[in-house]
């Protein structure tokens, strides 16, 4: 599904290597987790994937189904398939929640060669899933996640995602502001999607999320680089020893 | 060059414009407005690029003898209130229409075309037509007005008695690519009454419109107009409002395209607790687009509430002009005056020029005034494009969430609500003649 191979990126503006060398490989079906301390280029790595500017691609590779994403506009990595789900979304104060996802939604589908949704239909699938994620029909009608709190914002992207049924998504640090019943709201988002055609890329600092999202591959990413990959053992060690000893141990 | 030898250019230039021109056919009052606006202008001069109030637009399109042709855009921003049930006044390059037009009858309100009204003897038009204008120019002077009230070959006078069940809607259709149109229309909404006038239509190739609004005490006024999609038009519009006690005034104005656009809002709240709301948005796409919103309130009564909201939107070397002042004059406590204009360039080589002024006389007030000019939001850019929306469509999501603040102004939601659809058409179809 998706397949990173020699990954190198600096700043566009400075002199300054964030990744450094990364290969990762996640297959249809399954549930990849990257772990790591802050700063060691997690958020750069799912930035550089869906082609936010501002970064430059030194060495490497990044394909989805066998296309290359760092050759496509972020419009057209969503349309493929791309999903991130930002680690801090983006407040868009004067576009409605409804406009934007519907705009996104119709968007995505005459990139694809489809009909437009009804407007009808569009409505009850949002309903719907906005039902199941437990947000209020009053957020749908605000600007994109002006005035939302942390919970409500990360909720919103599940929403965005559950809708827009990406086949690769990735997660940046969905855990964070989360309370333990949202938490649990929007693993069963996340589990829900899961299916054979789907992978997953899950951003993580903590080993929390993971109790609920249940990943089968567990990556420890330091300083621009995966140096270690393991089973979801990996990251109870990380949540009982912290990353100090996993790091010495591949240093 | 010294002073005296500026100003005896002015005289001459004047003199040399007025030359070919003589004052329309009127009855014995219009005759005598006429003839005062032209000695107001003469004394004043026309206005040149050196005046200070004209130093970020250049006059002198709209003052020449000659008015630039303006290629005919076959577009529907004319009808943009067509589905509104109204008493329905249509203009054809400046000409009064009556075929075109509805019956002008209506219980509460009296419309009547102004030359009609100067050919009666006796009529209330006399105490408003030029007046509002004369006393403008106690602060500032504005001979494009002058010029208007003396030159004005049409307009309508509309009395408002009560609350009529329809808004007033003034269609200006353009059929020529060089009508040079003067329009001059007087409002009086009396004690207690309302009124809702919608203006629209690009009007002429040159077009200059002075309005006269008298808004009694308790009384309510409601302007909401676009200005014409043409690219190629010019207009030069001069709006007064005089306001009574805990009268209403709100005016709301949407300009897509037109090379220069020249809007003069002057308001006096004369009465006490009187609002006094004026806001706009433009969109100006194109080095030749120039598009400028003057505004003069002055509080002359306590308690009195103003406001300005100006949003403008300038791509492709496009330029947008902001010169607001709030006059706050002695004894006028509790004055409440707000004032922001905003600009969003999409290019570096766009630009906004603001110029927005405080005068304030009276020492319990409150007033505020700001002015930013940003580009679009980077961050909101990419969110958008990273759901899948392309950059063109998200540029232009983004682009209606800054004008919709403006937008927000219009009291009425369904008036609000249709320009917002319309811009987003308009938006849109931009964008598909971009891609073709
Ligand atoms: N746009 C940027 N400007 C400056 N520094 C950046 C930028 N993006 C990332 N960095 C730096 O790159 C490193 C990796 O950041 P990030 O990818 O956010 O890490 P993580 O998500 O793992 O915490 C950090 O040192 C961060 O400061
Ligand atoms: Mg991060």
């Amino acid at each position: 599904m998706l397949n990173i191979k020699g990954l190198e990126v600096k700043l566009e503006e400075e002199d300054k290597q964030i990744l450094k060398g990364v290969d990762l490989e996640v297959e249809a079906g399954s549930v990849h987790a990257i772990m790591g301390p802050n700063g060691s280029g997690k958020s750069t790595l799912s930035y550089v994937l869906s082609g936010r500017d501002g970064y430059e691609v030194t060495a490497g590779t990044a394909m989805l189904e066998g296309a290359d994403l760092l050759d496509m506009d972020p419009e057209e990595r969503a349309a493929a398939g791309l999903f991130l789900a930002f680690q801090y979304p983006v407040e868009i104060p004067g576009v409605g929640n409804m406009t934007f996802l519907r705009t996104a939604v119709n968007a995505q589908r005459v990139a694809r060669g489809q009909e437009e949704m009804s407007s009808a239909d569009f409505l009850k699938l949002v309903r719907a899933k906005a039902k199941e994620l437990q947000i209020e029909p009053d957020m749908l009608k605000r600007s994109v996640n002006v005035g939302f709190s942390g919970g409500e914002k990360k909720r919103n992207e599940i929403l965005q995602m559950a809708v827009l049924e990406p086949k690769m998504c990735i997660l940046d640090e969905t855990d964070s502001g989360l309370d333990v019943d949202a938490m649990r709201l929007v693993s069963d988002g996340v589990n829900a999607l899961r299916d054979a055609g789907r992978g997953f890329l899950v951003i993580t600092h903590y080993q929390r999320l993971l109790d609920h999202i249940v990943p089968d591959v567990v990556h420890i990413m330091s300083d621009g680089r995966i140096v270690k990959s393991g089973g979801p053992e990996l990251a109870l060690e990380v949540e009982k020893n912290g990353y100090a000893d996993i790091l010495n141990e591949v240093a | 060059m010294a002073r005296a030898a500026i100003r005896q250019q002015k005289i001459d230039a004047t003199e040399e414009r007025l030359s070919g021109l003589s004052l329309p056919e009127s009855g014995a009052w219009g005759q005598e407005a006429r003839e005062a606006a032209l000695e107001r202008l003469r004394s004043m001069g026309l206005p040149h690029r050196r005046d200070e109030y004209w130093k970020f637009t250049d006059p002198g399109t709209l003052t020449r003898a000659e008015a630039p042709p303006a290629a005919l855009l076959d577009a529907d921003e004319a009808a943009v209130f067509d589905d509104v049930d109204a008493v329905r006044v249509v203009f054809v390059d400046g000409v009064f229409d009556p075929d075109a037009s509805s019956d002008l009858t209506m219980e509460g309100i009296e419309i009547v075309r102004l030359s009609d009204a100067m050919a009666s003897d006796i009529h209330w038009a006399r105490d408003l037509y030029g007046v509002l204008e004369a006393r403008s120019h106690e602060n500032v002077p504005r001979p494009l007005a002058a010029f208007n009230t003396a030159f004005a070959t049409d307009g309508i006078v509309i009395r408002v008695t009560a609350t009529p069940s329809k808004p007033v809607q003034v269609k200006y259709l353009r059929k020529s690519e060089r009508s040079d149109a003067i329009l001059h229309h007087c409002v009086k909404v009396e004690t207690g009454a309302s009124l809702t006038l919608l203006e629209s239509g690009p009007a002429a190739a040159r077009f200059s419109k002075g309005l006269e609004v008298d808004v009694a005490d308790g009384a309510q006024m409601h302007l909401v107009k676009t200005q014409g999609r043409d690219h190629e038009r010019r207009a030069v519009t001069a709006t007064f409002a005089r306001l009574g006690t805990e009268s209403v005034f709100k005016a709301f104005c949407l300009t897509v395209n037109g090379v220069l656009t020249r809007n003069e809002v002057v308001v006096d709240l004369t009465g006490d607790d009187a609002v006094a709301h004026v806001a706009g948005a433009c969109l100006g796409d194109g080095a030749d687009f120039h598009h400028d919103d003057t505004v003069f309130i002055t509080h002359d009564a306590q308690r009195c509430e103003s406001r300005q909201v100006f949003k403008k939107v300038l791509r492709n070397g496009a330029t947008g002009v902001f010169q607001g002042k709030i006059l706050v004059k002695p004894g006028a406590q509790k004055t409440d005056g707000y004032q922001i204009s905003q600009s969003l360039l999409l290019d570096e080589a766009s630009q906004f020029l603001a110029k927005p002024e405080l005068e304030i006389y009276a020492d319990d007030v409150a007033c505020s005034h700001g002015s930013t000019s940003g580009a679009i939001d980077r961050d909101a850019l990419y969110y958008l494009r990273a759901r899948g929306v392309p950059e063109g469509i998200a540029q232009d999501l983004l682009t209606l969430a800054f004008v919709a603040e403006a937008l927000e102004e219009i009291e009425n939601e369904a008036y609000a609500e249709a320009l917002r659809e319309r811009l987003a058409q308009w938006l849109e179809r931009r964008r598909e003649r971009k891609q073709a």
